[in-house]
């Protein structure tokens, strides 16, 4: 993988970190849905699902700046899921981090290639 | 500024009461990120729809923060009880204020 400047790490951790407030995050409970290989990085489908979730937080985590939207659920809500596209300026990691009911904070993460940059680059 | 910003939300016309049902929306908003320069090499302002809620007869659905990493016209789809027939309101914020809304009835089958 490319270098990335450790700015960018650091937005990355403090971008969770904000949304955690530094509790720990397990592994189970949260889907993230994303394609391996996106040959546009402007517009690339992402999905998430965490059953029992009251918000989703997905980052980007090579993207100039990482937040890339947050799902808070309502007590109208269908399912703890939605789908969205987003800009990815380059090949990277893609995370969701997922806020349960109780409190507690589950996270999954998938890599997507990027072959065209979003982001303006 | 965004121009012709055109709200286009897709909503069965009714549910069976305690349904779960899909929604689907799209926007045409240019979503500019901040990031880019103009030919002059001039930072062009970031320009993005920031929030979107979805409510059901007055009972929240959604509440979205967006940042710069959304696509141009964006594209969310979620789901929402139905329980009984009513109004579904989706709710648009702009960074400029402005604020757009697209209204949608359901009734129960």
């Amino acid at each position: 993988a490319a270098a990335i400047p450790m700015t960018a790490y650091a937005a990355v951790e403090e971008a969770i970190a904000t949304f955690t407030g530094g509790a720990a995050v397990g592994d189970a409970g949260v889907t993230l849905t994303a394609p391996e290989i996106a040959e546009n990085g402007n517009t690339v489908p992402v999905s998430v699902s965490a059953p029992g979730a009251t918000s989703i937080l997905i980052v980007a985590a090579g993207n100039p700046t990482p937040g890339v939207c947050q799902f808070n659920f309502g007590e109208a809500a269908g399912a703890q899921a939605a789908s969205t596209r987003m800009r990815l300026a380059t090949t990277q990691d893609v995370i969701a981090i997922a806020k349960m009911a109780d409190g507690s904070f589950a996270r999954a993460s998938s890599e997507v290639k990027v072959t065209i940059g979003g982001c303006g680059g | 500024m965004a121009n012709d910003v055109k709200p286009r939300v897709r909503v069965p016309k009714s549910a069976k009461a305690g349904e779960s049902i899909v929604l689907k929306t799209l926007i045409s908003h240019p979503m500019e990120t901040g990031l880019r320069k103009d030919s002059s090499g001039a930072v062009i302002p970031r320009a993005i729809i920031n929030r979107f809620t979805c409510e059901v007869a007055g009972k929240m659905v959604l509440d979205m923060t967006l940042e710069p990493a959304i696509s141009t016209n964006p594209y969310i789809e979620f789901e929402a009880v139905i329980e009984e027939a009513g109004d579904i309101k989706f709710t648009w914020y702009d960074d400029d204020g402005s604020v757009y809304e697209d209204v949608k009835p359901i009734t129960i089958a």
